[in-house]
């Protein structure tokens, strides 16, 4: 049976890792290959590193670091952050990353989906969203791009679905409303948008508890759960989590 | 001298990075004499079969690929296009055995590609690529379309239906799954391949 994925997400910025809550307040929180290499040992399933340098030599650094974190671990890592073209994608890949991520230049230039998915390959296309409930209207989300920053109207479900279509091998869905809350996954979001598209989903925002992965794979339907900070600091260590899965029944490696 | 098929599909560093853990450095070549006198083969392969095949074409490389008496590994697309013929743009692969390759049906419970760790159903006996390794070890996986259960599969995995997750044919060896990015699992068939003797 497909085993539920476990991904912890690393903010790398210059080569460092950072993290921060809800985009802002950025602190350094070491180094990225050493992290991975722990988590892989650890029992981690895949890897996301999201780069949020602002430069262009921050951006030359992410290939070298791509480079070292695929001579480390031996387990597939999904690499986001600034991605325009092609050319962007194919560097990181080059460089060993399994999977290259966009989110807001696919917004802006949905084609770059197309264009990755057809000289990449769809496997390695992932769309990142960030989705914020519309306060307007009952089960309605939209699109927030920038790193959190500008709000779109650009519907969720629309988005996804265009994604998809456009070769999207998979979505890595953050709720802008949970993340950094720790109150748990935005459920409602996720299995709307489970019965509208078929390309497995990446859950992403507001985990706490082993209590919450347990219910964005049982309610939420999510193929993969995403955590960051709670992996960081230690608050929930991997195979403590994995073990606890495994005990309520869920298929976990 | 190990080599590695250089046809422009993805993930070769991947592979070379697994194979250097491993202690061997391998050679990254288009070079028919150069890949009919290896020691090993290693064919990887990652995107679209119908571009894999036109370059391999282009490359002159269909021919020599039929005929390497080494031992042969095929991995994810690369094994897919040892076979016969694979729904993925009707394409016409190597022959290598004479399998199908057809496109996994989603549906709400399962989505489409396959993505992530899953295990074994069942393991040929005496299978040498999977020497040591168990029903319940996980090894990971990425792909739409899978190859067909028949007489050339080595190794059952199952998603919604039974899929070969390996095949073999005299020194011709295949696995949909990522070796190289399986863990310590993967490291154990990617060293029993080298062992093999």
């Amino acid at each position: 049976m497909l085993k539920k994925r476990i991904i912890p997400c690393l903010d790398i910025k210059d080569g460092r890792t950072v993290k921060g809550i809800r985009f802002v307040d950025i602190q350094d929180a070491g180094d990225p290959v050493e992290q991975a290499q722990a988590y892989s040992l650890a029992g981690a399933d895949e890897l996301v590193f999201l780069d949020i340098s602002a430069t262009v030599e921050g951006r030359k650094t992410l290939a070298e670091l791509v480079a070292r974190i695929a001579e480390t671990i031996q387990i597939p890592f999904t690499v986001g952050g600034g991605i325009q073209s092609v050319e962007d994608a194919k560097r990181l890949l080059d460089a060993g990353a399994d999977k290259i991520s966009v989110n807001s230049a696919a917004v802006r230039r949905p084609e770059l989906i197309s264009e990755l998915a057809d000289k990449l390959g769809e496997q390695c296309v992932v769309v990142a969203m960030d989705v914020k409930r519309n306060p307007e209207e009952a089960f309605s989300w939209t699109i927030v791009v920038d790193g959190g920053r500008t709000q779109t109207e650009l519907d969720a479900f629309e988005w996804a679905q265009e994604a998809e279509r456009r070769g999207a091998g998979e979505l890595l869905c953050t709720s802008m409303d949970h993340d950094g809350t720790k109150s748990g996954y935005d459920i409602g979001f996720l299995q709307s948008l489970r019965q509208k598209v078929s390309i497995p989903i990446i859950a992403s925002g507001g985990a706490g508890t082993p209590e919450h992965f347990a219910e964005v794979f049982d309610e939420g339907r999510a193929d993969a759960a995403l955590a960051a900070s709670l992996f960081h600091f230690g608050e929930l260590e991997i195979p403590t989590l994995k073990q606890f899965l495994k005990t309520k029944g869920f298929p976990i490696r | 001298m190990i080599a590695l098929v250089d046809y422009d599909a993805g993930n070769t560093r991947s592979v070379l990075n697994a194979l250097k853990r491993l202690g061997v450095e391998a050679t990254l070549t288009s070079d028919a004499e150069v890949l009919l006198s290896a020691d090993r083969v290693l064919f990887p392969g990652v995107g679209h079969a119908r571009s894999a095949m036109d370059t391999l074409q282009a490359q002159g490389l269909e021919a020599p690929l039929r005929d390497i008496k080494a031992p042969f590994l095929g991995i994810c697309l690369g094994m897919q296009l040892m076979c016969a013929y694979t729904e993925e743009g009707h394409t016409t692969g190597l022959g290598i055995v004479p399998t199908k390759v057809v496109r996994f049906e989603e549906d709400a419970s399962r989505p489409v590609p396959h993505m992530g760790w899953n295990h074994f159903e069942s393991i040929r006996p005496r299978s040498p690529l999977f020497k040591g390794i168990s029903l319940e070890d996980n090894v990971y996986f990425v792909h739409s379309y899978y190859a067909e259960v028949d007489d050339a599969t080595d190794v059952v995995s199952h998603y919604g239906v039974e899929f070969a997750a390996a095949i073999r044919h005299d020194n011709y060896f295949g696995v949909q799954f990522h070796p190289e990015k399986s863990g310590d699992v993967g490291l154990k068939i990617l060293q029993n391949f080298l062992d093999l003797h």
